[in-house]
């Protein structure tokens, strides 16, 4: 009897740890108190370095966070993912250090300038038992929004199109829809909420199409060229590859940076943060 | 003496906290739920909301009508009853009344272990099985729609309605039975028109534990369905209330994810729903019993 007693107290001691973990705050911003913890490192620097704008750059934040935070406990960087205008806005305006674009400045946004963190290459997968090897962007943009529904419109078997996409606010679907643009007018017959689902399901369907992280593609699935362009690193960093974008920090020109946000850039720019560059699926530039 | 004495009253006290740790979680959850969900309501509009046909939760002109996600769930958990009832209910009858020592064991065993297997796994072979099997079986281009996951939930649900269904068959008296028989009914007469009408609040109630199941299971059916949030269609890619949730969090802001929230509000209101029905069953069986 005493042991089932102790065997309950012990399972319910167990559960509430696990609810109270659950409690934990899950916002993309680190509200830790800065400054505070021990600087274990050498590093001095302290502050705060907010950024925020693009939602697309959310996985390589997170990591980038991560990673400067960790080497510099002092520093806390902030995200705040409101889409690359309010990023740029953001930073013109002087609410962010850094403000975040995955696309290039507009002409008329004079006052701020952008510095290329890494590029963001999108491959088109196909299955490997598809015949076709090269899409035009007119051909995806036809694909995507349904009016090319059939495989031999492009070059190909006698088959129904399988269009597979990503969820609704996905980095990689914003990024290839806007480059192709077909934004808000795809019509998928799957969405899925990860580059590995995907892939896996183009690999499973021989008359599926989708799109991925460059870095997510493996022999499971083919990779047809884009306007004649084979999808790699070198095609992305020298610009012939056209699924591609910029993952831009932007700042305001002549503007004082505080050290713990030049350090960040630093960080980010001159090649040092490179693996994690690698690991949220970009092409570094440094 | 004394040191008992304390001992109990400790006792009482950690037994009173563990119990109340329930109470306050539901509390908690439904406060949260209301408080997280009742503001996007108000902002789209409660029609719009429950009754617009169209969610596209990121374009520069955004639409957060659910009805495709409810009619799906309903759609979709009324699939998985209609097949999965009759197979779970007979598999009952048979494990309850027929099956030999042997393979009894064995089925139960079976079944035990069906409920065992997580939902990942069936969403994961559903995946690379069932949607190309689907596909080819029906001709259609891509096999991710609302039919493959009925047959996912209907295979998920089968032991909740098998492991009730036995309990119940297993409590009916057995005088009854040997009433029907001695009268003269063959044993399937006995056990369709006695044994199981006897035991009908108990299968009310696994049915009801099935369906409570089936609308709030998340994981396997993201994996099958397609998730595109079109109005249901047998062989049309869907997104149920729980995957229209799962699949947008992750990168949702501002009002798409109060939204959300609004949803999985809906979604509770689903599962109370469901949880006073059981109650209904539950207790119209207590009745019976005297």
């Amino acid at each position: 009897m005493k042991k089932k007693q102790i065997l309950a107290l012990t399972g319910a001691a167990c559960l509430s740890v696990a609810l109270l973990a659950g409690c934990g705050n899950n916002n993309n911003t680190t509200p830790s108190s800065t400054g505070e913890e021990d600087n274990s490192n050498t590093s001095s620097l302290s502050g705060t370095v907010a950024t925020g704008g693009s939602t697309s750059m959310q996985s390589l934040m997170s990591m980038m966070q991560e990673a400067f935070m960790a080497e510099n406990q002092g520093v806390t960087v902030t995200y705040d993912p409101t889409g690359s205008g309010a990023g740029i806005t953001g930073a013109s305006d002087g609410t962010l250090d850094i403000g975040l674009s995955s696309r290039a400045l507009h002409d008329d946004e004079t006052d701020v300038e952008a510095i290329t963190v890494c590029l963001d290459g999108i491959a088109i997968v196909t299955n490997t038992a598809n015949p076709v090897e090269n899409l035009t962007l007119e051909q995806l943009a036809g694909i995507f929004t349904g009016e090319i529904t059939n495989w031999s419109e492009v070059g190909g078997n006698d088959a129904e199109i399988v269009v597979i996409g990503r969820e609704a606010g996905s980095g990689t679907r914003d990024g290839f829809e806007e480059i192709v643009g077909v934004a808000d007018q795809c019509q998928y017959d799957q969405e899925l909420t990860a580059t590995g689902a995907v892939t896996a399901a183009v690999a499973a369907n021989e008359n599926a199409i989708g799109y991925a992280s460059l870095s997510a593609v493996d022999d499971t699935v083919n990779d047809p060229t884009v306007e004649g362009v084979v999808c790699s690193e070198e095609t992305v960093q020298d610009g012939s590859y056209v699924l591609q974008r910029p993952f831009n920090f932007v700042v305001k020109k002549d503007a004082e940076l505080s050290e713990a946000a030049q350090a960040f850039i630093t960080w980010a720019t001159d090649g040092s943060a490179n693996e994690w560059i690698l690991e949220a699926g970009c092409v570094p530039v440094a | 003496m004394k040191q008992k004495h304390l001992i109990e009253r400790v006792m009482t006290v950690i037994f009173f906290i563990c119990g109340i740790t329930a109470i306050a979680c539901v509390a908690l959850i439904t406060i949260y739920m209301v408080v997280a969900g009742v503001p996007a309501i108000g902002k789209i509009g409660i029609i719009d909301f429950l009754f617009g046909t169209r969610w596209a939760s990121t374009a520069d002109d955004p639409a957060f009508g659910i009805l495709p996600f409810i009619l799906t769930s309903i759609y979709g958990t009324c699939g998985a009853i209609i097949i999965g009832v009759p197979v779970g209910l007979l598999t009952a009858v048979f494990l309850s009344k027929i099956a030999p020592k042997g393979i009894g064991a064995a089925v139960s065993t079976a079944v035990e272990l069906l409920a065992g297997i997580p939902s990942v796994v069936y969403g994961l072979l559903g995946m690379t099985l069932l949607v190309p099997a689907v596909a080819r079986t029906f001709g259609i281009a891509s096999g991710a729609c609302l039919f493959s996951a009925i047959l996912v939930l209907a295979l998920m649900i089968l032991p909740n309605i098998v492991s009730v269904s036995v309990t119940a068959l297993n409590a009916v008296p057995p005088e009854y039975e040997e009433a029907s028989l001695a009268l003269g009914a063959t044993p399937t007469e006995t056990y369709f028109k006695v044994s199981v009408p006897a035991a009908k609040s108990g299968i009310a109630a696994g049915v009801v534990l099935g369906i409570g199941r089936a609308i709030g299971e998340a994981m396997a059916v993201i994996m099958v369905a397609g998730n595109v949030a079109n109005m249901p269609g047998l062989f049309k890619s869907v997104t149920f209330l729980t995957t229209a949730i799962a699949k947008e969090m992750s990168y949702a802001g501002g009002l798409q994810r109060e939204a959300l929230f609004s949803i999985a509000l809906v979604l509770f209101i689903f599962i109370m729903l469901i949880n006073a029905l059981l109650n209904f069953f539950l207790k119209g069986g207590n009745k019976d019993d005297k």
